[in-house]
Formats: structure tokens, C-alpha cells, sequence
């Protein structure tokens, strides 16, 4: 084979090969905004003022999701509230304390495999400890906490991750100077890892604020039009109320456009947050270059 | 005989199983700078991290003699690792100033170390820097991130970080190894400024350097400790073959 003949085969094999990579990113963000694009295109005409701020009426084919909007705000806070600081502590100690050894690796085996519980599994067990156990009753408590552990391993993962990344020869340029390791990682770790610790942040407020199986044993309720007043509360939660007005609701024709407005309320939010921990993720960036 | 400020007695570190440094027997005196050179591997490096404990940071190290630093037994069950290291600096390879300021790099070991007062840190974070060259070129920046930095700024920087918290010692482990030969030349002056004022040892590959800025050479191989003499007779007449091998280029 001539060597010009070979050139060219290696260049039609690198263009085949991109055209491959390229056809696929495409079809991903594709298939993507025709999902969007679908949920936009039914649910944008159900939104209103009232479908946002109003309490569902008529058997839910009328009125808003007000209060499951305010539900759904409660659980990502509660659960937030509550795995957040464990998350984060925990990653802290498996990064920055715990040696490579057996200890560890059953922990991150562990934490790997609560990672991959199904959802519903952490429903039943909230249902379980926190509900009857615990005697929370169905309530924002119980619901957020269930949630809370669901994303724990998320939380752990990323802070982990994050802390990782940190170079080590700034811990050593620390240590040098004489600071112990607890001011070496408030110091000079944290405020390096803090923007990927928000990431793990976002991906936990998107699972909390979409995920119906752990709620639905534990808080979610079916029709409760009015705001909660405590965290022993029940409230309605948008992905279970989407749920109810697709499956069980009393005229599922009816309340259809309800559905698809709930669903793009749903990802409106999702959306809005992670924006804003964008936003607070650029800012400690820029922070720090 | 002037004060000994850096010592090391019947020294030797063990990687587990690995000896890195054998029987070592080394004293530096006050303002004198002392060049260790060797190989790759031979442990100048290790010794250098002996006398602030830096090795601690790795599993499976053990020591056994002792090693001095202004008299105090740096490896003493009663000293305070972390005040150790207030008392001799590092100065790293690789510029690794702080994801910070240019103030707050230089402030940072004070404030670990628990000074609070503004005018004091101000003071000492102006005359680190003075001292260690940098002044001129981010007097009018100190706001700004020290990642915008040149290279050999950076490194400067980390010689002032170093220098804040008044330090008797400094250890510089190849300060100028990842710089240009301007910004290494500016290294090298500098360091013999600060002779003045701090007994230093630096670590390095480069024989002319060991050569322009030392008072005292070292000369290491396989864990031992081959020659100590001035920097002078070790480039001149040095008593050891190996060494002589060495510094002509001939192994390393």
C-alpha cells in the first residue's frame, strides 16, 4: 500500500470517528429539547397566575398547585437542611482524616451501594423508622429526612471528590507554615473544594425536588389544599401531585392540562435552582482566581 | 564557632522497609547557606523534610537518632510539630502560593498562628515581601490573586509567605528547579540576601547553583551522607571520588 493511500484512510477513520462522537452529543441534546420542547408546548397554556398562586379546585381539573409548590420548597430545605452538613462532614473525614484501608473502603463501598437503593426502597424505610417508628407521622419531617438519606451518598461522593482535586502541595505549604490540619482544611481545602461541593448540592436538589417514591409513604398527601403550618404537617409535593392528576385524579381527561403545567412548574424550578447554585458556584470560582 | 542552628545526629529514616537516609551526621551554623546535592533518590530531599517533620505526612516513615533544629529534638515526643514548623520555613519545587490574595498568602501563617493584630500583619506582610524582592512588582496588587502571578513571582511569594512568620531556618527543596533562568537568577540573589538574616539549606540538582550561592556543600548518595565540606574545596578538591564523579557530570 502506497503511504499516500494510508494517510488517507487514517484521515476518513478520524472523520468517521467524529462524525460518530458528533452524531451522538446531537441526538442526546436532541431528544432532550423534544422533551422540553413537548412539556413547554402543552403545559405553557395551563400556567396562570392562579395555576401558581391558587389552591386546586374542582377535583383538582381547576384552580393551582400553590401548595404543592410550597411542599415540594419544604422538602428540598428539610432534606437539605439535614444531609447537607452530614454530607459534607463525612466527606470531609473520608478525605481528609481516614487512611487507604480497609475501614474506608467499606465505608465508600457502603455509601456506593446506598447510592444505588432504589428510591421506593427509601420510601418503605422512612415509612418505617420515621413515620412509625419514630412516630413522625406522615409529615414534611419525615418526608425530608427519607429524602435527606436518599442523597446523603450523592453529598459524600462529591465533597469527597471535590476535596481530592485540591492539590496537595498547597495541604503541605499550610502545614509548613504551622497550621494544624483542622485550620489547613477550613483554611485553604474548603474554600478550594466549596464550588464542586455545590455541585453535589445541585444534583441533590434536583433528585429531592423531582422524586416521588420516597414521599409517598412518608408526607406526600393526595388533596390538601391549604399551606403547612408545622414540620409535622403533611403537604403536597409536585412530582406526586403530577402523579395523582396523570393516574388517579377524579377526571383524568380534565385535568390533563393541569398535569402538564405541574410538570413544567417542576422543571422550572429544578432549572431555577440550578442557576442560582451556578451563579454562587462562579462566584466562589472567581473568588478564588 | 558560630551557633548550630541545623543538626543531625546518627540520622536514619526508613521508607517501611526501605532505608532513605543512613547514619546521617550533619550540623549548618547560623547564616550560612548549605547546598545538598546528590542523585535523584540518594535523600537529600528526605533529610531536608527531617527537619520540619514533613515526612510525618507519609505512612509507614520511621526515624531513629535525632535531628537538631536550634537545639530542640525535632523528633522529641514533647515538641509541638506545629510550632516547629513556625520556626523553619519551606520553600517548595513548585511555586504553590495559596488560591488567595497576595496579602493573604504572605498573611496566612500569621493568622494560623494566631496573630490578630491588623497593623502587625500589615507590617510583617509589607516586609516579608521587601525581603523577599517581590515588593516593587505588587505593591500596587496586593488585592489581587497570586495565581496572576508569573512563575517566578509566585515563587517569590512563597519565600515571603515563608518569611512572614519569622522563621530561624529555611528549607528550600529545588526553590528554582520550574523556573526560567531570569526569574532562577533572581532565586539565586535573593537567597544570598536572606543569608543575612536565616541559615538556609536548599536542595538542588544544579551544580552551578550549588556552586554560585552556597557557603557549605553536601553531598549525598544511596542514603549517605559522602562529603560535607565548603562549598568551595567540594568543587575544587573534593576528598571523595564518587563526589568528584558527580559534580563533573560523570553519574547522576
Amino acid at each position: 500500500m502506497s503511504k499516500r493511500n494510508f494517510r488517507l484512510s487514517k484521515r476518513s477513520s478520524q472523520w468517521l470517528a467524529f462524525s460518530l462522537f458528533r452524531l451522538v452529543s446531537f441526538s442526546i441534546v436532541g431528544v432532550l429539547f423534544v422533551i422540553l420542547g413537548f412539556i413547554i408546548v402543552r403545559g405553557a397554556s395551563a400556567i396562570s397566575w392562579e395555576f401558581l398562586t391558587g389552591m386546586p379546585k374542582n377535583g383538582m381539573t381547576e384552580g393551582g398547585i400553590f401548595p404543592a409548590i410550597v411542599g415540594t420548597l419544604c422538602l428540598v430545605a428539610g432534606s437539605i437542611v439535614f444531609a447537607f452538613p452530614i454530607g459534607v462532614l463525612s466527606g470531609i473525614y473520608m478525605n481528609e482524616y481516614l487512611k487507604e484501608n480497609w475501614f474506608k473502603k467499606t465505608i465508600r463501598s457502603m455509601t456506593n451501594n446506598l447510592a444505588g437503593v432504589p428510591s421506593i426502597v427509601f420510601g418503605l424505610f422512612g415509612m418505617a423508622l420515621f413515620v412509625h417508628s419514630l412516630d413522625f407521622g406522615d409529615s414534611i419531617l419525615a418526608g425530608s429526612l427519607t429524602l435527606g438519606l436518599m442523597v446523603l451518598p450523592i453529598i459524600i461522593r462529591t465533597t469527597e471528590e471535590a476535596l481530592k482535586s485540591v492539590d496537595d502541595s498547597l495541604r503541605l505549604a499550610s502545614y509548613a507554615l504551622g497550621a494544624t490540619k483542622l485550620q489547613t482544611i477550613r483554611k485553604v481545602v474548603l474554600p478550594i473544594a466549596y464550588p464542586n461541593i455545590l455541585t453535589g448540592l445541585i444534583l441533590s436538589v434536583s433528585r429531592v425536588s423531582g422524586e416521588t417514591a420516597p414521599i409517598l409513604f412518608t408526607v406526600a398527601a393526595y388533596f390538601l389544599p391549604r399551606l403547612p403550618n408545622s414540620i409535622f404537617d403533611q403537604v403536597m409535593a409536585l412530582p406526586y401531585h403530577l402523579y395523582v392528576l396523570t393516574t388517579s385524579g377524579t377526571n383524568i381527561e380534565a385535568s390533563r392540562p393541569m398535569a402538564y403545567g405541574t410538570a413544567l412548574v417542576l422543571i422550572i424550578i429544578v432549572l431555577l435552582v440550578n442557576l442560582l447554585a451556578n451563579a454562587v458556584r462562579k462566584y466562589f470560582t472567581n473568588k478564588l482566581s | 564557632m558560630a551557633d548550630v542552628k541545623v543538626e543531625a545526629k546518627d540520622f536514619n529514616l526508613f521508607y517501611g522497609d526501605f532505608q532513605a537516609l543512613k547514619h546521617i551526621n550533619f550540623k549548618a551554623e547560623e547564616h550560612t547557606i548549605t547546598a545538598f546535592i546528590g542523585p535523584s533518590g540518594c535523600g537529600k530531599s528526605t533529610l531536608l523534610r527531617s527537619f520540619n517533620r514533613m515526612n510525618d505526612l507519609i505512612d509507614g516513615v520511621r526515624t531513629t537518632g535525632t535531628t537538631l533544629v536550634n537545639g530542640i529534638s525535632v523528633y522529641d515526643k514533647a515538641v509541638n510539630v506545629d510550632e516547629l514548623r513556625k520556626q523553619v520555613g519551606m520553600v517548595f519545587q513548585k511555586p504553590n502560593p495559596f488560591p488567595k490574595s497576595i496579602f493573604e498568602n504572605v498573611a496566612y501563617g500569621l493568622r494560623v498562628n494566631g496573630v490578630r493584630d491588623k497593623h502587625l500583619i500589615e507590617e510583617r506582610v509589607v516586609t516579608s515581601i521587601q525581603q523577599a524582592a517581590l515588593w516593587d512588582e505588587v505593591k500596587d496588587k496586593l488585592k489581587k490573586s497570586a495565581n496572576a502571578l508569573s512563575g517566578g513571582q509566585q515563587q517569590r511569594l512563597c519565600i515571603a509567605r515563608a518569611l512572614a512568620i519569622e522563621p530561624s531556618v529555611i528549607l528550600m527543596d529545588e526553590p528554582a528547579s520550574a523556573l526560567d533562568p531570569i526569574s532562577t537568577a533572581k532565586i539565586e540573589e535573593l537567597i544570598y540576601e536572606l543569608k543575612q538574616r536565616y541559615t538556609i539549606i536548599i536542595v538542588t540538582h544544579n551544580m552551578q547553583q550549588a556552586a554560585r550561592v552556597s557557603d557549605y556543600t553536601a553531598f549525598f548518595y544511596l542514603g549517605e551522607l559522602i562529603e560535607h565540606d565548603e562549598t568551595k574545596t567540594i568543587f575544587t578538591n573534593p576528598k571523595s571520588l564518587q563526589t568528584q564523579n558527580y559534580i563533573t557530570g560523570r553519574f547522576g
